[in-house]
């Protein structure tokens, strides 16, 4: 029974309950340590010199200066980072991205960096640098860069996933087709069909933490580095590659994260400060600025995609095409293969092709934003879909709820899906008040769809009974928004003891097995189906324990909310032994007790969201603003549902900004314009309504207690749910995002010349 | 005889293949016999896979035994946020 995974009906005691995060007074009082702020002894500030160029050679770089200023104690290029890759491509960009390596391939690509024994000194000794450059042709926009003549920006990449494998090096990395069916057949079926291009401006996931770490190697080859992250294994087994490091050798821990959303999945300056530190034989502390994290961390990528969706006169969608096209940045990803794999994942299709573009060009390495390429795929597809409905003369959501995918139906990335959530959320959306509330004048409503995968992966947990019977959980997954809670609370119900009683710590890497980073909505999926096996070996243990203090067979022994209980009429006069009394015992009984679990944790479940949207639209300025908006989505089991609650409402902020304001411009130079949080404008509490949230709870059956992730899905649908509603209000059908007033203003005009 | 369902990337790996048939019982088998029959496919296991049994993803478990007849898909293995 240890290791059961899945989901057998339980009834939950603790889990579904919403007590305080453990974090949270020492987050609100501003006690709790963040990337920025821990120090060492003799730390040294580390500043980064980054290219003003979207595309250079560098010719020379003369660092001699800097080196010869008093204060200074190393200056690195990328000749103190040799390539230790042993031809793993990904390894060697995360490399070249770290620091250019004879071209600086966009605007921010970081060319030398120093370390100085203050900021002053260290920014005097940028300037003393000298680089040469050799100016050469760019490209930032995607379509552009797919064109036969547009400049190259990676010589070594080939196009991958085409046969014949090509012969020369194109912007094309990578080309991903999904699918099944015969698409010319289903449109040839169709009474009607929508056909429309869309484009989605890059943005970035916005986390209010700048990135920053604290880096110290010593001439002993050990090293310890403090860092924001959302995976402190992973950064310690890529930094240690890449510096030449035995990775038992490199401590890594997590500060606490002012959020991530998939941005801190990277690997961005950490290996120059590693460096730097190594160099200088000193702590080096490395804090991005804002300009910094927006010019050279991982935005979004901006997308180009065509959709073709036809339908009989009944609603049945017969067929549906996507042609997407993604910019990864300057490193090859696959961005435009997750839009292909997500984009019509909402509905049962007999014919359906996706064809994603993966597509290189001058701007930072994309990385990836919650539920990484399904939003701005769903931008597009849910647009087009409430198009078609209109046409057909068919409410979208009754459409929709027509289409939808169920268990059974063939994905159209692949698989069959089990039991799944969309129908029961459209169903909700459909009877929800806020779909019958009467709408003020200059007023629209739109709703949409969405989907994501959702993932498990390695995972380690320890479980430590103290001799007073508190519980110390300790765990190697980030908490990015509230695991430690929910953590806890699984903990507790597993032992049958109070949530008070447990401590859940993230530790650093030297403390326990290597875990996978806290994204694809896997920290409360791995760590809570970890903590459950841990809590059922600790458990093991307690029932041995009980079972020789009585002098009976472990087989008579069961444990009951706390406590262990000797079952059988021969028993009935052994009091129960609560896990306090066993604990309190535990020196003469065999020593501490403790439950491990290691585990590999597959079979999370996917998960669909259905949005309502209000908006308002100036007549005048076509400025705009959501009245309301309500998330509906299923969380398989909500551990935690204020925290549940959060993830649903944060991701549809998120996804707001995004439609509405947020974009990355760039000049004709191919140089960030707005790398700032004044230009480049993230929505606040008070642009935003009170986000309304639904919490359905489809149990996954794969996990013991029927979780599935929560993080990401609500980020899919808000900027096609806005789309649909300002179409409804503006009477224009809007294709490109972020839906500002200036372009809202070009559309009506154009709809009425 | 498994039938392997392609997808993306995978099927430029298999000459462009939407399936292949394979004998195996496991997950970790299916991979072996898969790279020996498309050397490329290598490539695309270091990218990183995972594999669908009737329609539940595994990712890194590749003890896994797969049912006769199951539905089999190998896809790209995806990153999250």
């Amino acid at each position: 029974m240890a290791n059961d995974t899945k989901f057998r009906n339980r009834k939950f005691k603790a889990v579904g309950t919403r007590p305080p995060r453990p974090d949270g007074l020492d987050k609100v009082t501003g006690r709790a340590k963040y990337g920025a702020d821990t120090f060492a002894p003799g730390q040294l500030v580390g500043l980064i010199l980054r290219s003003p160029h979207a595309h250079a050679q560098i010719k020379r770089i003369d660092t001699s200066k800097a080196e010869k200023l008093r204060g200074v104690k190393a200056v690195i290029t990328s000749r103190d980072l040799p390539d230790l890759t042993d031809g793993d491509s990904d390894l060697y960009d995360i490399l070249e991205n770290s620091m250019a390596r004879g071209r600086a391939l966009y605007d921010g690509h970081a060319v030398a960096a120093v370390a100085a024994i203050d900021a002053p000194t260290a920014r005097k000794a940028l300037k003393l640098i000298s680089v040469t450059y050799k100016i050469l042709p760019h490209v930032t926009d995607v379509d552009e860069a797919m064109k036969p003549d547009a400049p190259l920006v990676q010589p070594r990449v080939f196009t991958s996933g085409v046969s014949p494998k090509p012969k020369s090096p194109s912007n094309v990395a990578k080309v991903s087709e999904f699918g099944h069916g015969d698409v010319k057949a289903g449109f040839k079926a169709a009474d009607f069909i929508v056909e429309r291009s869309y484009k989605t401006e890059q943005t970035h996931q916005g986390y209010i933490e700048p990135h920053a770490c604290l880096a110290s190697v010593g001439p002993d080859g050990h090293g310890e580095l403090w860092v924001t992250t959302q995976g402190h294994f992973i950064f310690r087994n890529t930094c240690a590659a890449l510096l030449g490091m035995e990775v038992a050798k490199l401590k890594v821990t997590s500060s606490e994260i002012g959020g991530g959303f998939g941005g801190k999945t990277h690997i961005w300056m950490e290996p120059i400060a590693l460096a730097l530190s190594r160099k200088a034989n000193r702590p080096v502390k490395v804090e991005m600025s804002r300009d910094e994290v927006f010019r050279s961390t991982g935005p979004t990528a901006s997308t180009s995609i065509d959709i073709k969706i036809g339908a009989k006169k009944d609603g049945r969608i017969t067929a549906a095409t996507a042609v997407l096209r993604y910019q990864d940045g300057a490193f090859p990803g696959s961005w435009a293969m997750l839009g292909a794999m997500t984009s019509y994942a909402c509905y049962d299709l007999k014919n359906v092709k996706t064809t994603g573009y993966d597509v290189l060009v001058n701007r930072p390495k994309v990385a990836a934003y919650r539920a990484p390429s399904a939003p701005m795929a769903a931008f597009a597809v849910e647009s087009a879909v409430d198009e078609l409905a209109t046409e057909i003369g068919m409410d979208p959501i009754d459409f929709r709820i027509k289409n939808a995918a169920k268990e059974g139906t063939q994905s159209s990335y692949g698989p069959t899906y089990g039991p799944i959530g969309i129908g029961p959320t459209l169903a909700a959306a459909k009877k929800h008040p806020h779909m019958r509330a009467r709408l003020k004048k200059n007023q629209g409503r739109g709703m949409a769809c969405g989907f994501w995968f959702n993932f498990g992966g390695e995972t380690c947990t320890d479980l430590n009974i103290g001799n007073d019977g508190t519980v110390t959980l300790t765990v190697g997954t980030i908490d990015v928004g509230g695991a430690r809670a929910s953590l806890s609370l699984i903990a507790a119900e597993e032992l049958g003891i109070p949530y008070e009683r447990v401590k859940c710590n993230i530790t650093d890497t030297g403390s326990l097995g290597h875990n996978d980073m806290t994204d694809g909505s896997r920290g409360t999926f791995s760590s809570g189906m970890s903590t459950i096996f841990a809590a059922r070996k600790a458990i093991e243990i307690l029932r041995q324990r009980a079972a020789d203090t009585w002098a009976i067979p472990i087989k008579d022994v069961t444990w009951e909310d706390g406590q262990a209980i000797a079952k059988g009429k021969k028993h009935k006069k052994l009091k129960p032994l609560s896990l306090n009394e066993l604990a309190a015992a535990s020196p003469n009984s065999g020593g501490p007790i403790a439950g491990h679990s290691q585990i590999v944790a597959d079979g999370a479940g996917v998960s669909f969201a259905s949005h309502i949207c209000d908006i308002e639209v100036d007549p005048d300025t076509s400025a705009t603003k959501v009245v309301r908006y309500t998330v509906i989505q299923d969380a398989g089991k909500a551990v935690h549902p204020d925290y549940v609650e959060g993830q649903f409402q944060g991701a549809a902020a998120q996804g707001i900004g995004w439609a509405l304001n947020e974009e990355y411009v760039y000049d004709e130079n191919g140089r960030l314009q707005n790398p700032g949080f004044l230009d480049y404008r993230v929505p606040v509490c008070s642009d935003l309504p009170f986000i309304d949230t639904q919490i359905l709870e489809i149990p996954n059956p794969n996990h013991p207690y029927g979780i599935r992730g929560v993080g990401e899905t609500s980020i899919v649908p808000p900027l096609a749910a806005i789309g649909n509603a300002l179409s409804n209000v503006a009477g224009v059908r809007m294709t490109h995002t972020p839906m500002s007033p200036p372009r809202i203003r070009k559309a009506i005009r154009g709809k009425q010349t | 005889m498994l039938k392997v369902c392609l997808s993306g990337p995978l099927k430029g790996a298999a000459d462009g293949a939407a399936s292949v048939s394979i004998k195996a019982l496991t997950i970790r088998e299916l991979l072996r016999k898969l790279v020996t029959q498309y050397p490329d496919m290598q490539h695309q296991l270091d990218d990183g896979i995972a594999v669908s049994i009737n329609g539940e993803i595994f990712r890194d478990s590749w003890s896994e035994e797969i049912p006769e007849g199951a539905e089999i898909f190998l896809l790209p293995r995806i990153q999250g946020g």
